[in-house]
C-alpha cells in the first residue's frame, strides 16, 4: 500500500471510529472559489500600480519612478509594473480589477498590528479573535472546505470553523504504522485530534504535486487542491518579503515576478474553474510616497489591492485618486486612502457568492460597518 | 518540593535522557542558574571574519555587475512557507554566477553554519538550560534575519556576542550591546542612514544625489525592542529618533570617500560624525541636546527603563514561560520587578519563577519547533547533528534558525505552531530522530524520566505497544505531553 492509498483509506478509516471526520471533501453548495494572497511586509502600491500620470510621482521618486518604465499603461494615470505580465494579460481579458489608494481601517505603521487588522477584520488590532475568512465560512450554506497553503493556519483563517493546511516539505515520510498510532494517540486530544484529521485529508489531496517548489509550483498546488467538484472553495497563500526599506528596485522586481508566476500558474491550473474564481491580493499598508535616502521606501498608508479571476468584472483600475501633491498626502507623507479595503472585500465576496452585501460586511467586518460599494466587482 | 522534570521542561530545554531527575527541587534548580553567566562558546565566528566575508562578497558582486552580468538583487519571491527552490533551479542560477561569487556566498554561509552549530551544541550540553532559553528568547526578541546578503554571516553573531554575555546584567546593557551590533545595524538598514543636514548629506545634495534618512531601526527599537506598539509614541518621535541615530554605522565594509571617517576595526560598530544629523532632538517630549554618538545613546538609555518597556518585556516573558494569554497578575509582578530594579534581569526572571501560575501543569505551552527539536535530541541523548542538517530540519518545521520573516521574530503562541501540516512534519522528524538514536534506547524507561508526572497512561500504553523501539521513541517525541511544556 503506498502512502496515498493509506492516507485516503487506512488512517481516515481508523480515525473515523473516534472522531468522525468527513471521508472526502464534501460537495459544496457553491461552484465559486475564493483565494486570498496576503502580501506581508507592506507592499509598495505606488510602484506596483504606478500613478505615472500624476506630475508629483517623478518628483517624489526621482530614482524609483524609473522602475516602471516598460510597464503596461492601463489608462492615462496608471502603469502596471513590468514584472506583472500575467496580471497585465488578465487585465486585458477583463479578469483583473486593480484598486488603488485602498487601505484597511488601520492608520499606524506597525506591520504586526497592520497585519492583525487586515486578517481579523477588526477596526483596531487585537480587537477580534478570529479571522474574517473564518467568518466567511460561516456565511456559506454547506461546509465549503477551506485550506491554508502553509504548515499552520494564518490568522485570517483562524477561528471556530475547521481549516486544513498543507505545504510541501522535504522531510522523509513517516511510516504507515507510526501515522496510525499517532492518530490514535491524538484522538483523545481536543486540539491535536482535529489538526491531525485535517492534515491527513489535505495530504491525500495534494498527491503528486507535493514535491513542487517555488512560486509557480505554489500556484499550481493551490489550483490542484481547489479545482473540481471536490476541491476546497476557500484558500489562502502567504507571501512575505515586501518590506523594501533599501534597494527596492531589484527586490520588488523579484517579489513581483514571483507573485505574477504564482497567479498565472493558479489560473492555468484551475482550468474551467477559473471562470468561477475570485482572487484577492492585498497588503497591510503601503509605503511612503517619497523614496527614502537608501533607495527604498518607509512604512506608509494607502496601497493597492487586486481582484483577479474569471468572476471579476475587470479590465480597469478602480480608484478615487487623491493625488500626490504635498497637501494631499496622508500625514504629510503617505498616499491617502480613499477606498476602504473592508468595503471592497465585503462587496466583492457578497457579489461573488450571491449574498447580501450589507449582511456580508456586517459579518466579516463587524467593527467597521463599512457600507458596501456601489460598483459591480464580481459577475454573479 | 517542586517537580524537577517539570522545571526542566518549562524553564529549561527538557531533561536529558541520561540526567537524574529524582530527589532535587525544581525551583532551586532554576534559581541556582540566575547568578551564573554563560560560558563563551568554542569555535564561534568573529565580527572580523564576518566583515571579511561580506566585503569579499560585495567586491565579487560589483565585479559581476561591472562585467555586464546583471544579478537579481535577491532571490525571486517564494511563498513564505515554501521550502527553498529545487536543485534544478538552484543549479541553473549557480551556472549564471562566476565561481568567485559562489565561493564568496559559501564563505558567508559557512559562518552562519558555524554559529548554528555553536548554538545547537550549547543547547544540548549546557549546565544552565534556563540561561540558554533566555539567550534564545532574547535573540528572538531582538530578531535579526540571515535573510539578506549583508546579514547571512552576521545574524548568529548578535546572539553569540551581544546577547549571551548580557543575559544576567541590566536590560540597558543588553539593549545597548544589541543596537550597536553590526548585525542589527545592517539588518535594519541603519548602517546606510544619513542625516540630510549632515556633512555627507549636504555634499551629496550639492551633487544632486539623493541620500538620506532610513527610519527602520528607530521604528523597530520603539515598537519591538523597548516600548511596544501602541504605547503613545508618534511618527514624529520615530523620525526624530532616526535623526538621532544617524552616524551609528559599521566600519570597514564599504569603499569610497566615506571610509576614512569610519575608524575602528572592520565589521565593528563605528560612529561617523559626517553622517550625523546636527541639532537637538525632541523624543517623547524630552529634549536631547548632546552631540554625536551620545545623543542616540541617551535616548536608548531612557527607552530601556521606560514603564512601557517594563510592561512590554514582562508581557513577552510571561507569554513565553506561562501562557499564550499571559495572566495579568504575573505580568504585573514581573513588570514591577523590572521597574523596581531598573531592569535588573535576574530580579525580573526571579519574579517570574516565583509566580505560582508559572508552575501550573494544566496550562502547558505548545513547544515551538526549535524548543521541540532541542528537547527531542536531549531526550534521546544524541550529539548535535551537523549544522547543515539542523538548518534544513528547522526550515521544514517552519522555524529556520535566525531567519524569521520579519524583525518581530517568531510568534510565541500555539496557533502559530500547532497547525495540521506542521504536526505531520513533526511526526516525520520524530521518526528520523528515533531511527538515528538506534535500537538501544527504551522509550518505556525514557518516558517517565523526560515527562515526569505529566506522562499519561494513554501515552505510556501507546509507547509500550509500539511495534519497534524506534516507533516507541517517535511516539514519545510526538506525544501530546512532549509537544507541550
Amino acid at each position: 500500500m503506498d502512502r496515498r492509498t493509506f492516507l485516503s483509506t487506512g488512517a481516515v478509516g481508523i480515525a473515523a471510529t473516534t472522531f468522525a471526520p468527513r471521508l472526502a471533501f464534501a460537495k459544496a453548495a457553491t461552484d465559486r472559489r475564493f483565494l486570498f494572497v496576503i502580501q506581508r511586509g507592506a507592499a509598495d502600491g505606488l510602484a506596483i500600480l504606478a500613478p505615472t500620470g500624476d506630475p508629483n510621482y517623478a518628483r517624489l521618486r526621482p530614482q524609483l519612478s524609473a522602475d516602471v518604465a516598460g510597464g503596461t499603461k492601463l489608462d492615462p494615470m496608471f502603469t502596471l509594473h513590468p514584472a506583472l505580465k500575467q496580471v497585465a494579460a488578465m487585465t486585458a481579458a477583463r479578469q483583473a480589477l486593480l484598486v488603488h489608494a485602498v487601505a484597511s481601517p488601520y492608520r499606524d505603521r506597525s506591520h504586526f498590528d497592520g497585519q492583525n487588522v487586515l486578517e481579523t477584520g477588526g477596526a483596531l488590532p487585537y480587537r477580534l479573535q478570529d479571522g474574517w475568512m473564518n467568518r466567511l465560512l460561516r456565511t456559506m450554506p454547506d461546509d465549503p472546505q477551506a485550506i491554508a497553503f502553509a504548515p499552520t493556519v494564518p490568522p485570517a483563517l483562524r477561528g471556530p470553523a475547521q481549516v486544513a493546511s498543507y505545504a510541501p516539505s522535504n522531510l522523509p515520510q513517516a511510516g504507515d504504522d507510526l501515522m496510525i498510532r499517532v492518530g490514535d494517540l491524538y484522538a483523545r486530544d481536543a486540539q491535536l485530534g482535529q489538526l491531525w484529521n485535517e492534515a491527513l485529508q489535505a495530504r491525500s489531496t495534494a498527491g503528486d504535486l507535493a514535491g513542487g517548489k517555488g512560486a509557480a509550483a505554489a500556484g499550481a498546488l493551490a489550483a490542484r487542491m481547489m479545482k473540481g467538484p471536490a476541491g476546497a472553495r476557500i484558500g489562502m497563500i502567504e507571501t512575505d518579503g515586501w518590506d523594501t526599506h533599501t534597494a527596492q528596485k531589484g527586490r520588488l522586481n523579484a517579489q513581483l515576478n514571483g507573485l505574477d508566476a504564482m497567479l498565472g500558474a493558479y489560473r492555468d491550473g484551475l482550468g474551467e474553474d477559473w471562470k468561477n474564481t475570485l482572487v484577492l491580493v492585498a497588503t497591510e499598508f503601503g509605503r511612503t510616497a517619497k523614496e527614502n535616502g537608501t533607495g527604498g521606501t518607509d512604512h506608509g498608508t494607502g496601497s493597492t489591492a487586486f481582484l483577479l479571476g474569471g468572476a471579476v468584472n475587470g479590465g480597469r483600475v478602480l480608484s478615487d485618486w487623491p493625488g500626490l501633491a504635498d497637501a494631499a498626502l496622508y500625514d504629510g507623507r503617505d498616499l491617502k486612502p480613499t477606498i476602504s479595503l473592508d468595503a471592497l472585500v465585503a462587496t466583492a465576496l457578497a457579489q461573488h457568492f450571491g449574498q447580501d452585501p450589507a449582511r456580508m460586511a456586517g459579518i466579516l467586518f463587524p467593527d467597521t460597518g463599512s457600507a458596501p460599494l456601489r460598483q459591480t466587482l464580481a459577475i454573479a | 518540593m517542586t517537580d524537577l522534570a517539570f522545571a526542566m521542561n518549562r524553564f529549561g530545554l527538557g531533561p536529558r535522557g541520561d540526567q537524574p531527575v529524582a530527589g532535587r527541587d525544581g525551583r532551586e534548580w532554576v534559581e541556582a542558574q540566575l547568578t551564573q553567566k554563560l560560558a563563551a562558546l568554542p569555535n564561534v565566528p568573529s565580527r572580523a571574519e564576518a566583515a571579511e566575508a561580506l566585503t569579499a562578497y560585495r567586491t565579487e558582486r560589483r565585479d559581476v555587475k561591472a562585467g555586464g552580468m546583471m544579478m537579481p538583487a535577491s532571490m525571486p519571491m517564494a511563498p513564505a512557507t515554501s521550502p527553498p527552490p529545487a536543485a534544478d533551479d538552484k543549479a541553473m542560477r549557480r551556472a549564471a554566477r562566476p565561481p568567485e561569487l559562489v565561493e564568496a556566498l559559501k564563505d558567508q554561509r559557512a559562518l552562519y553554519l558555524r554559529a548554528v552549530d555553536a548554538r545547537m551544541s550549547a543547547a544540548l550540553s549546557t549546565p544552565t538550560p534556563f540561561l540558554e532559553r533566555m539567550a534564545h528568547f532574547w535573540a528572538n526578541h531582538f530578531a535579526v534575519g540571515a535573510t539578506k546578503a549583508t546579514t547571512v554571516g552576521y545574524a548568529g553573531l548578535l546572539e553569540l556576542d551581544a546577547i549571551r554575555p548580557n543575559l544576567t546584567g541590566r536590560f540597558t546593557d543588553l539593549l545597548l550591546a544589541v543596537e550597536r551590533h553590526p548585525a542589527m545595524l545592517l539588518y535594519l538598514d541603519q548602517a546606510q542612514s544619513v542625516g540630510p543636514n549632515s556633512m555627507a548629506g549636504q555634499r551629496a545634495g550639492a551633487r544632486g544625489r539623493n541620500i538620506g534618512l532610513n527610519e527602520n531601526l528607530a521604528r523597530e527599537i520603539m515598537e519591538l525592542h523597548t516600548l511596544g506598539v501602541r504605547t503613545g509614541y508618534s511618527q514624529a518621535d520615530v523620525t526624530e529618533f532616526a535623526r538621532a541615530l544617524t552616524g551609528w554605522t559599521v566600519a570597514g565594509l564599504g569603499r569610497g570617500p566615506m571610509q576614512r571617517f569610519l575608524t575602528g576595526p572592520p565589521g565593528d560598530f563605528a560612529f561617523a560624525e559626517v553622517l550625523h544629523e546636527p541639532g537637538t532632538r525632541t523624543i517623547l517630549g524630552k529634549r536631547y541636546g548632546m552631540d554625536g554618538e551620545a545623543q542616540a545613546r541617551a535616548v536608548l538609555m531612557d527607552l530601556s527603563v521606560h514603564p512601557a518597556t517594563a510592561r512590554h518585556i514582562a508581557t513577552k516573558l510571561t507569554r513565553h514561560f506561562v501562557a499564550d494569554d499571559p495572566p495579568p497578575a504575573v505580568v504585573a509582578k514581573v513588570e514591577h520587578a523590572f521597574i523596581g530594579s531598573g531592569g535588573d534581569l535576574p530580579t525580573v526572571y526571579r519574579a517570574l519563577i516565583a509566580s505560582p501560575e508559572a508552575w501550573q501543569p494544566d496550562s502547558p505551552k505548545f513547544r515551538n519547533p526549535w524548543d521541540w527539536t532541542v528537547a527531542s535530541l536531549r531526550a534521546l541523548d544524541v550529539p548535535a547533528p551537523p549544522a547543515q542538517r539542523t538548518v534544513g530540519l528547522l526550515q521544514e518545521l517552519g522555524m529556520p534558525v535566525w531567519r524569521p520573516t520579519s524583525p518581530a521574530g517568531f510568534d510565541d503562541i500555539a496557533a502559530s505552531w500547532a497547525g495540521p501540516d506542521a504536526l505531520v512534519r513533526r511526526v516525520e522528524a520524530a521518526q528520523r530522530f528515533a531511527t538515528a538514536a538506534g535500537q538501544g534506547k527504551d522509550a518505556r524507561a525514557l518516558a517517565p524520566r523526560v515527562l515526569g508526572a505529566r506522562l499519561t497512561d494513554a501515552t505510556a500504553t501507546a509507547i509500550s505497544r509500539a511495534e519497534s523501539p524506534a516507533t516507541g521513541l517517535a511516539l514519545l517525541l510526538v506525544s501530546p505531553e512532549f509537544l507541550r511544556r
